[in-house]
Order: structure tokens, then sequence, then C-alpha cells
């Protein structure tokens, strides 16, 4: 299946705390690797899920590759990963941008960096958004640096996503004039553009599928460019709509179950045909309701993708077997 | 966060957890104040008003403070406009002489009172008008956490002055990370306080007339980089808030105070996954660091045990033989969920005994899974009723 997106450079992935966007991200990353190309994996918000993720060193301020695919006919594939630092990242933009000398360690020595990347507004935001803008468009300003097919960033959850992406426009208010307007200006123009896409991960519960439905109306209204849904950790499906409608009600075939049981070698004591009718009603209970929230889901008119749940956690393997799931849903 | 030093036993081995007694907690008649914390998506909000509901119908007179309620259950707890005011909820069960109201925190609006309460009117319409406070105010990081703190301080005021509540039940914001909301007080004066903003105000005045050449450059570099108005509009909103820098401070003080007090037991919320329970971890040793009073832990959504202790791994295989013969079926597809539940209960009880074995003492209660979401009384009552029993 090809991709939804064949323009997006900078995938960028939120979700409601709790439903497993870091692991959709690093799933996506992955996924677009696979086809042969680079892709650099971000994340900001100093938790170093990616190097646990990966199980790899903690992740400095550099782009270090953590995943590398077999060798293809097209080309192996990569992945790339880099934490990003507000701090290191206002210095590094002070070092691409201005030679600022003796101003520069000025800024540093008044407190001005730790004033810019933790107190004033909105100014952290920027520098970590900046960073994600300078890995999608490389220019000759960054020498050296390896160019991206793609870029995914672990982003911070829905609810202050736009205000993450969208607080440019904030600071572009604040300084009317000068270079930082004109920065932001290009940021905006790139995060407003088909080379984005913004990918919500839910599960199929009522209150992050609310919360996705309330994120993609307010990204819409600020312009942004809206991707797909993925929605994480669905339960197997391999019970029949009839018999988790009997289950519902208590009304399995218990005997049926029973001689069935038998045949596959294991014994059907009383405790175990109770055990399995109860937790099938439980998952009749579940399922129902997963269903009415993929109705909802379905009616936001995005692609949507399905990752099954991991009931033994998610490992290595695992975020190899999400990343095909992802590509095989059309979103890479 | 890696920075960060860990305390525990330093030997010890994995065990189980004390219990966690609820009622007991929620009964005693010198706790006041109850605060929920932990990472985002564990059911702080829903186990909040849980125990808030609890104890009213236990006799407690109680309000909670909620952060960001579902809409249906903001609905019914009658909270749905962000007003900054306690209103009664409406079906609480009061024959044992308790009361139950709700607000949602308006984060800006309180923000807002405390620069009315502080500055004098004219000097109040310049902050609020700045372009910085406005900024200041929505979206720096840890506002939110802070005004959680200044509204529980406010609230807990006047419900002494009056009588109104004798228990606060506090949710505290999805933080990015848990230990934002410990240190929003401390950031949000040392903000006010800071070197930087001092000299922005008075840049020729005592010791730092030493340093007016060093500052030339600094003004002269954030002029070339962000413009000279957003440095003026620094400057206007610095000398504006000078006057309630003070007041500030105190407050942040007396709320860290009153957190501290014997009072107020902090229950860490958490799911048992190892995120949840890394945050977690962080929370416990960082609540004793600063000697904040640990009532215990809330382990919600655990996967239940089954009933039927027939091992995962041969009912895995009684299902890959079943469905060899027939694909749909219905003991393959039931004991398939059997075994699924069996490894995440496992998985979920290694997690919780290693936690334990580095916090022997953390009192611990673990809430099984509802099939459903919770969105009303009746299910606030059932995880309230779970909270207790275990």
């Amino acid at each position: 299946m090809t991709s939804h997106w064949p323009r997006a450079r900078l995938h960028v992935v939120t979700g409601k705390g709790g439903t497993g966007k870091s692991t959709v991200a690093a799933a996506l990353a992955l996924a677009l690797a696979s086809h042969g190309k680079q892709v650099l994996l971000c994340e900001v918000e100093g938790r170093q899920g990616i190097a646990r993720m990966f199980d790899v060193d903690p992740l400095p301020y550099a782009e270090r590759r953590i995943a590398t695919g077999l060798r293809d006919p097209q080309g192996a594939g990569s992945v790339h990963a880099l934490s990003i630092d507000p701090e290191a990242a206002l210095l590094e933009y002070l070092a691409m941008y201005y030679r600022l000398g003796r101003a520069g360690r000025a800024l540093e020595k008044f407190g001005v960096v730790e004033f810019a990347t933790t107190i004033a507004p909105g100014v952290r935001d920027v520098l970590l958004t900046g960073k994600v803008y300078e890995a999608v468009q490389r220019n000759s300003r960054n020498r050296g640096a390896v160019e991206y097919d793609a870029v995914v960033l672990d982003a911070p959850p829905t609810g202050r996503i736009a205000q993450f992406l969208g607080v440019s426009d904030e600071v572009a208010g604040l300084a009317k004039v000068g270079p930082v307007k004109k920065q932001a200006d290009q940021m905006m123009s790139l995060f407003r553009s088909p080379r984005t896409a913004v990918h919500l991960v839910t599960v199929l519960e009522e209150m992050p599928v609310q919360e996705t439905a309330d994120g993609i109306a307010e990204l819409r209204r600020h312009g942004m460019p809206v991707g797909g849904v993925v929605v994480n950790q669905v339960r197997p499906r391999d019970v029949s709509d009839d018999d988790l409608a009997l289950a519902l009600r208590g009304r399995l075939d218990k005997d049926a179950l029973g001689r069935e049981l038998e045949l596959a070698g294991v014994k059907p004591t009383k405790v175990l045909l109770d055990g399995l009718a109860s937790e099938a009603r439980d998952h009749a209970e579940r399922r129902a309701l997963e269903d009415a929230q993929r109705e909802v889901v379905g009616a936001l008119d995005v692609p949507v993708a399905e990752l099954g749940r991991l009931p033994g956690g998610v490992d290595l393997g695992a975020l190899y077997e999400l990343a095909a799931d992802l590509r095989g849903q059309g979103f890479a | 966060m890696s920075r960060r030093e860990r305390v525990g036993p330093l030997a010890s081995r994995p065990g189980v957890a004390p219990e966690l007694d609820v009622d007991a907690l929620l009964d005693d008649p010198t706790t006041g104040i109850v605060v929920c914390c932990g990472s985002g998506g564990v059911g702080k909000t829903t186990t909040s008003a849980a125990l808030a509901l609890r104890a009213a119908e236990r006799g407690r007179k109680v309000v909670v403070l909620t952060i960001d309620p579902a809409r249906r259950l903001a609905q019914s707890l009658g909270i749905e406009q962000l007003d900054n005011t306690p209103r009664p909820v409406v079906g609480v069960d009061g024959t044992a002489g308790g009361s139950l109201d709700a607000m949602m925190l308006d984060m800006k609006r309180t923000f807002d009172d405390v620069v009315l309460s502080q500055a004098s009117p004219e000097r109040a319409r310049a902050i609020l008008d700045n372009p910085f406070y406005v900024a200041l105010s929505s979206s720096f990081a840890g506002t939110q956490e802070y005004m959680a703190m200044e509204k529980l301080g406010q609230i807990r005021a006047r419900a002494q002055a009056e009588g109104t509540y004798d228990l606060i039940v506090v949710d505290t914001p999805p933080s990015r990370s848990a230990l934002d909301f410990l240190d929003a007080p401390e950031r949000l004066s040392s903000f006010l306080d800071g070197r930087f903003l001092r000299l922005m105000v008075a840049p020729a005045k005592g010791p730092a007339k030493l340093m007016t050449a060093g500052l030339g450059l600094v003004t002269g570099a954030l002029t070339k980089i962000l413009g000279a108005q957003i440095l003026t509009d620094l400057q206007t909103f610095v000398a504006a808030l000078d006057t309630v820098f003070g007041g500030f401070r105190a407050r942040a003080q007396q709320t860290y105070a009153l957190l501290q007090a014997d009072g107020t037991a902090f229950l860490v919320v958490a799911a048992p996954e190892p995120d949840a329970l890394r945050e977690a971890e962080y929370f416990v040793e960082r609540l004793d660091g600063d000697g904040m009073p640990l009532a215990g832990m809330v382990v919600n959504r655990a996967t239940p045990e089954p009933r039927s202790k027939l091992p995962a791994d041969e009912a895995t295989a009684a299902a890959a033989r079943l469905r060899a013969r027939r694909k749909d079926s219905l003991a393959a597809g039931l004991l398939r969920l059997h075994a699924d539940r069996w490894a995440a209960v496992q998985r979920e009880q290694l997690l919780s005994s290693r936690f334990t074995a580095a916090h022997p003492d953390v009192a611990t209660v673990t809430v099984a899974a509802l099939p459903g979401d919770v969105h009303d009384l009746k299910g606030l009552r059932r995880v309230g009723t779970l909270l207790a029993r275990g």
C-alpha cells in the first residue's frame, strides 16, 4: 500500500498521555526507513524514551544512528535519533546565525540562556520546533550533517500540540520585527504545508477519542495539516459478533465449549468454563465500547491505522512488528 | 531527569506492598487535603473525583478541584463552565451528613485574580495587558501547576474562615513530567527573582552598575535577535510586576508549607506500565526528599486476575490446536483471551513487585480496570469501592 502522505517530510506524532505516542512515533520512523529512506526521530521532552525503546545509550544533543535496515536493492534505510534540548539548541542557533562573540558568552553569564529556555514565554517551544525545522530544511549552514528524507517528531500531548507548533505565531506577535519573526514565519509555512502531517494516537476509550476529535478540530482551525489517527492497543477480534452477543447475556453454550476444549486436550472443569465465560463477558463489554468509539474515529474523516494490543509489552521486536502494521495501512 | 539521584533501600527483595487503607485516610478528621499526582493518562481525575465522592458520602464536607475532566464526567459533576467557583454536585447521598462541591480550574483567571489582589488597579491593568503576561499566564510551562496550588491555598483559607469544607481533594495537571508540579512554585519565583530580570528593571542601580558594560552587550545581542520592541515590552512587564514580586514569593512559600503540613496527604496515582511506574518512583522519591507527606500509591487499571488458573502457555498451545481444525473456533478465541490476560497479569505483578522492592514502605492499593468508561456518579462510586477494597 502506498503512503497517504507522499509529500510529507515532517511527521508530527501526538496523542493523549498513556496512549503510546512515543511507541507509535518510533514505529513510524522504522516504517518510513524500511523503504530505504534516511529518517530522523526526534524527542523533545528530555525523557530519553527513544534510548529506552531501542535499548541504546542515552542520547546526547547530537544525531545518532540507532537502527539500520538489512541490505536491500533500494539501499538500506536507517533511523537516526535526536533528543532536542532547548539550551543546546539556542547556543547552536546563535552560533549558526549570529556571530555574537563576546556577547554570546555574556548571554550565558547573565542567565539569558536559562531565562530564554525555561522562562520566556513560548521561546522554549520555538527552540525545539526550530531545531526540527532545521533538520527538515537542512541548508549549507549545517555543514556535513545528514540530509533526511523524513523527520518524525515525538511531540507533546494533544492538549498542547497546537500551542507547541503554533507558538511561533505568538512569538512572532511579540517580536513584531526582526530576524526572529522572519524565522518564525518560515517555520509556520512549513508546518502549514502538505510537507507536514500531524498524526494523533488514541486508544478506543471515550476520553482519548474525544481529545483526538478536539485536537483535530483545533489543528484545522489553525490551518495545520492533519495526518491520520493511529488507534493503538486494539483488542484481538477473534471472537465472532454472535458469540460476543451471547457472552454479554451469559448465554454461551458451555457444553459445546467443553467439547471443544476436550478436543484440544484441555480438561473442561467447571472453574475453567465459568472463568472463560466471565472473561468472555468482560471482553464483550469492552469490545462493545471499542466498537462505539471506533465509529466516532471513523467519522473524523482522516486515514486510520489500527495497532493491536501487545500483552507482553513493547520491545524492539514489537516495534518492528508495529512498523510493518503501519506500513501495511498506508502510514509509510 | 537522569541527573536525579536515586533513593531506596539499596538491598532488598521483591515483595508485597503494605496495603493502603483509603477509608481510614478519608475518615480521619485530621486529613484536610488530599493531592492526587502522577503522570498523564493514569486516571488521576477519575481517582480524585471517586475519592471525593466516597469521602462526602461517608460524612465529610468535601470540595474537589479538578483540572481537565472528560466532558461527560464534568457534566455529571455539574462543572461544565469554567468559572473557578465550587458548585454543589447533584445526586450525592448526604445521609451521613457530608456534601460534595466541585470546580474546574481556570488557570488564566486564577493568575489574573492574584495580580488584581496584589497590585493597584492601574498597575494591574498594565500587567494584564502586557503581551509577556498574556503568554506567561496562558502558556508558561508550570503556570497551570502553580495556579492549581494557588487555588488550593485560596480554597483552604476560605474553608477555614467560613467552615465550608473539611476536606479538599486536588487533581494535578497532566505535566510532561510529574516533577513539574512540585517545581512550579520554585520556578515561578526564581523567574521573578532572576538576575536577568532584576537587571532589566534597574540596570544602573547598586552592584549591577559594575556590570552595565556586560549588560549593554546582552541587550545589544537580544535586540539584534529579537528586535527592540520585545525588549521594551519585557522591561515594561518586569517593571509593572516589580510591585507584586514580594506577594508572589510569599504565596509560593505559603503553599509549599501547606503541602508539607500534617493535614495534607499525597497519593501517587500510577498504572501498571513501565513508564507510569517510573514516573511514580521519581515522584515518591521526590516527595520524600522534600518532606511532603506521602500517604500511598494507587495503581489504576490493573488487569483483573483470571478466575481459572489454566497457565498461559497451555491455553495458547490448545488454542493453536483448535484453530488448526477450525479457523473460527470459539474455544480458541476464549483461550487466547485467557492467555493474554495471564500474560498481562504476570507482567504487571512483576512490575509492581519490583517497585515494592525499591520502595517497600509505600502503602499501595491496586484498582482493577473497569470494562467501561467512568462518567457518572454511579461509576465513581464503583471506583470508590474498588479503591477502598483493593
